[in-house]
């Protein structure tokens, strides 16, 4: 199935996967309401260090730690993609304990949060991928 | 190929998912002595608190047995498995063949002896969903409720009961909250916090006497209660093995395959005892991530599939009026240590790898950690001084971070 890899040495560190997935993730039309003054909570978080950056989110793993060790059953994998049911999830943090890349994490309304390629939210594709500027990010089969 | 499965928790929901991976078509049979369908035991607490309902605590969707081709036999027990004759006898005197068998019966409350606890009107324990249904009814805002146990499930119990009643007190023997999972440092902090919700604690005491509201500690203190919640531990439920002749010790034996000692008998959860490869040795780790993952390779295996159940460590996340804890491995080795405000953060090491480690407040990426000790990751081979302060995947060589985010 078409994941998301990363291009780790095109990477610029420009974090704008960051806004973009906060912005397709906040259910606003414009992006400037959605993210001005915000502290963004993104899905995809840039690694940053010594001139080496690359972005991290859920990789849709074929053996999902998270979805195996949920305790509610809110997060499930259907044709290769994990998603969370936030109206089950109770926020044990189990994920988080259990994803070996840290791309679980929480979310804002208390419960978690994670990528789940913007197949659920109005952008159908994932935003971070199309708003990266430099193929840093790419959206295929592999 | 016919399936019989024990049990409707984790362990048992894996086991169909395993079997289903691989056979689409053998006929699967589960009993289950609850009559609920499949629910999430962790969430009880959750249920009284009002966080989640009946109906979102379902572990599986609706349709799970007929989606799965499952025929579910609920509210029935297993009384007895003929290994001979390859059945198992329910108590209404139905018999049931099976091929392969999965052994998911759980684990079931301690209740200790204690002296004038039958003179106590309103006492639970705090386990399935009928226990929480029980406490619920009994408990109002006018009632002072005490918890005998400061582990898990009697902390658990108490954030789930807090805004609900007059008064909490928690007794315990250790002189710790959370002693299995905690050293004194983060005992003591979550400890604190628990305390802002009104809760209060009786350390390195136990209950001497009951009368029926009252119960009279070793040190002579008394504390007044209407309603009493007994969580002092749990037990495996070994007995359908042990009378049978199978690996006992302190849960059912299992191998890494998740089968017992006896032919075409597997067994899953709570009830077990397996193999800790952070500290290599055999323990009971009743938890549900590890019976879920149990449960899954016993079914694959039983369906004729190939699955080891080799990197289980004892791991848990837990949180109490929204203060996180997140710990696995073994704590033993060297020791790592970061305090910040309301965040504390310990790491073992030992012979070179990542053993253990509790983090408490801030739990960002903490699966990083996790994923060291199970994959045990010689730590000479990423930055160690980098990842100890943050988990984070820059402390990878770029040729493991391309393996984990490129495929390459």
């Amino acid at each position: 199935m078409k994941r998301v890899y990363v291009n780790e040495k095109w990477c610029l560190g420009c974090h704008l996967c960051e806004y973009n997935c906060a912005f397709a993730n906040s259910g606003k039309t414009d992006m400037v309401k959605a993210l001005k003054n915000v502290t963004i909570n993104p899905r995809i978080q840039v690694e940053e260090k010594d001139g080496v950056c690359f972005a991290v989110q859920c990789r849709h793993c074929e053996e999902p730690l998270c979805v195996k060790g949920c305790i509610t059953g809110a997060l499930t994998i259907k044709d290769g993609v994990i998603t969370i049911d936030k109206s089950r999830c109770v926020g044990c943090y189990t994920c988080i304990l259990s994803c070996p890349f840290g791309a679980v994490m929480p979310s804002d309304e208390g419960v978690i949060q994670k990528c789940e390629l913007c197949l659920k939210n109005a952008n159908g594709q994932p935003a971070c991928v199309q708003g990266c500027p430099n193929n840093a990010i790419v959206y295929e089969e592999r | 190929m016919k399936y019989v499965i024990i049990g409707n928790s984790a362990g048992a929901i894996g086991c169909v998912e395993g079997i289903r991976s691989v056979d689409t078509e053998g006929e699967i049979v589960l009993i289950s002595n609850e009559e609920y369908h499949t629910y999430s035991r962790p969430l009880i607490s959750y249920l009284i608190y009002g966080k989640t309902d009946e109906q979102r605590m379902k572990y599986r969707p609706d349709s799970f047995y007929d989606d799965n081709k499952v025929n579910a036999i609920l509210g029935k027990e297993v009384v007895k498995i003929d290994k001979d004759k390859k059945a198992v006898a329910l108590n209404d005197g139905e018999e049931i063949s099976y091929d392969k068998l999965l052994v998911a019966t759980g684990s079931a409350p301690f209740v200790p002896p204690m002296q004038g606890l039958d003179k106590v009107d309103h006492k639970f324990t705090f386990m399935t969903l009928n226990d929480a249904k029980a406490l619920e009814a009994e408990i109002s805002k006018d009632k002072k409720v005490l918890i005998v146990g400061a582990g898990l499930i009697g902390l658990k119990c108490a954030e789930g009961i807090c805004s609900k009643v007059k008064k909490i007190t928690v007794v315990d023997l250790s002189d710790r909250i959370l002693p299995s999972i905690l050293d004194e440092e983060g005992s003591k902090l979550v400890q604190a916090h628990i305390e802002k919700s009104d809760v209060e604690f009786i350390l390195g005491d136990s209950v001497a006497e009951f009368s029926s509201k009252k119960a009279t500690l070793k040190s002579g203190k008394s504390v007044d209660f209407d309603i009493v919640v007994i969580a002092v531990g749990v037990r495996p439920n070994v007995s359908l093995i042990k009378e049978i002749g199978g690996n006992v010790n302190r849960g059912i034996l299992t191998d890494e395959k998740c089968k017992t000692s006896l032919d075409d008998i597997y067994s899953a959860g709570d009830c077990t005892e397996s193999y800790d490869i952070s500290c290599c040795e055999n323990k009971v780790m009743a938890l549900l991530p590890n019976a879920y993952m149990q449960g899954e390779c016993a079914g694959i295996n039983m369906a004729g599939g190939e699955k080891l159940y080799d990197k289980a460590i004892p791991m848990n996340a837990i949180g109490f009026f929204g203060y996180h804890v997140i710990t696995a491995g073994t704590y033993c080795g060297e020791v790592y240590v970061e305090k910040e405000d309301e965040s504390y953060k310990k790491l073992f090491t030992k012979d070179g790898y990542l053993v253990g480690y509790m983090m408490i407040g801030n739990v960002a990426r903490a699966g990083i950690y996790t994923s060291l000790i199970k994959e045990k990751t010689p730590l000479d081979l990423i930055d160690f001084d980098m990842i100890k302060s943050k988990p984070q995947l820059m402390a990878f060589s770029k040729t493991d971070r391309a393996k984990k985010l490129s495929k390459s």
